[in-house]
């Protein structure tokens, strides 16, 4: 069985199938999408600004990293949850779409890099030299990732 | 009065057909438009989550205004830039969008909250700089923030559907609201 033959099961699911043929289902989660995309955007800047040194500067980035968790874990199962039911409704023409696979690649690596990589590293202290270049590496990830995501709608 | 003459001089001029016509142009200028959001409304969405008490209780509002403020006004302009360029590319079609109005009512709500609180709300912020849970009036303008800009970018999403374009059959209700002419609604 090909990833073709996946997807394409995928697109025949029961909730790929009530969007299609919905008129304002697609339009609904898209808009919830990027409300979720705003919130991701605040919770991760708010770490990353701190790290390039152009931030909050009363509070350590560890510190900021407990703050935004909730958020951050949140907006990610806000899109998440409304990415899936999107993916699902127009599966193959995502398996055709080459921003696709860039926005899924940047997606995970950007899941493992924040929670395995980013975190960590900050919550056992590093110099401003490595604070710098985590906090820009995570810009460049998930800025890749929203770009990624909003061309595959211009496939 | 209406802009239509205007937005119809607007779209005959070369720059807008090219950039209309353009295979990567547009769709880079709104994928911008889009990814911009992290940084607009991302700095938005974090002061105004300070504002209601619910995050960076222990940073004082003043420091959140200070330096975080500062990145909400380049993600202003970067969304200004490209919303202009965006409309300049297809003026007619987003001037009688009913989408499109209503995204600019509520950016307008929007302004008007940003200037009310910079004018009234934040008059005294020196007595409740620091408090966890800043006063009433300080909350309310955090949920209105909130909700319009919440509207601005669900609308804003909504312009790209024809659900409601002045080329389809409406009701006479959504032509006058999209100042939908007449002779175009009939065709």
């Amino acid at each position: 069985m090909s990833w073709l033959d996946v997807f394409e099961s995928l697109e025949q699911s029961g909730i790929g199938l009530v969007i299609r043929e919905s008129l304002w289902l697609f339009p609904a989660f898209e808009a919830v999408h990027l409300l979720g995309l705003s919130v991701l955007g605040g919770s991760l800047l708010m770490v990353d600004l701190r790290l390039l040194g152009v931030g909050i500067r009363s509070r350590t980035p560890a510190q900021l990293v407990r703050t935004v968790r909730p958020w951050l874990v949140g907006s990610l199962l806000i899109l998440i949850g409304t990415g899936v039911p999107l993916f699902l409704s127009e599966a193959v023409k995502c398996y055709y779409s080459f921003s696709f696979w860039v926005k899924m690649s940047a997606l995970g690596i950007g899941l493992l890099y924040t929670f395995l990589i980013k975190h960590p590293v900050i919550r056992r202290g590093t110099g401003s030299g490595v604070q710098a270049l985590i906090g820009m590496l995570s810009l460049a990830v998930w800025l890749t990732v929203a770009g990624a995501g909003r061309w595959i709608g211009f496939s | 009065m209406t802009l239509l003459p205007f937005c119809e001089w607007l779209a005959a001029t070369k720059w807008s057909i090219a950039l209309h016509e353009s295979f990567y142009m547009y769709p880079l200028i709104e994928s911008t438009h889009v990814v911009a959001l992290f940084l607009f409304a991302g700095t938005i969405v974090m002061v105004d989550l300070r504002l209601l008490g619910l995050a960076f209780r222990e940073v004082a509002v003043s420091e959140i205004n200070a330096r975080i403020l500062p990145w909400t006004i380049v993600g202003a302009v970067v969304m200004i830039l490209t919303g202009v360029l965006l409309f300049y590319a297809i003026p007619v079609r987003s001037y009688q969008s009913l989408w499109f109005r209503f995204k600019v009512v509520f950016l307008l709500v929007a302004a008007i909250n940003v200037w009310m609180f910079h004018r009234r709300v934040a008059k005294n912020r020196e007595v409740w700089d620091a408090d966890e849970r800043p006063p009433r009036a300080a909350r309310a303008s955090a949920v209105v923030s909130l909700s319009m800009w919440a509207g601005v970018i669900v609308f804003g999403r909504m312009i790209a559907y024809n659900w409601f374009d002045c080329d389809r059959p409406q009701s006479e209700f959504v032509y006058w609201l999209s100042g939908c002419i007449v002779e175009l609604a009939d065709a």
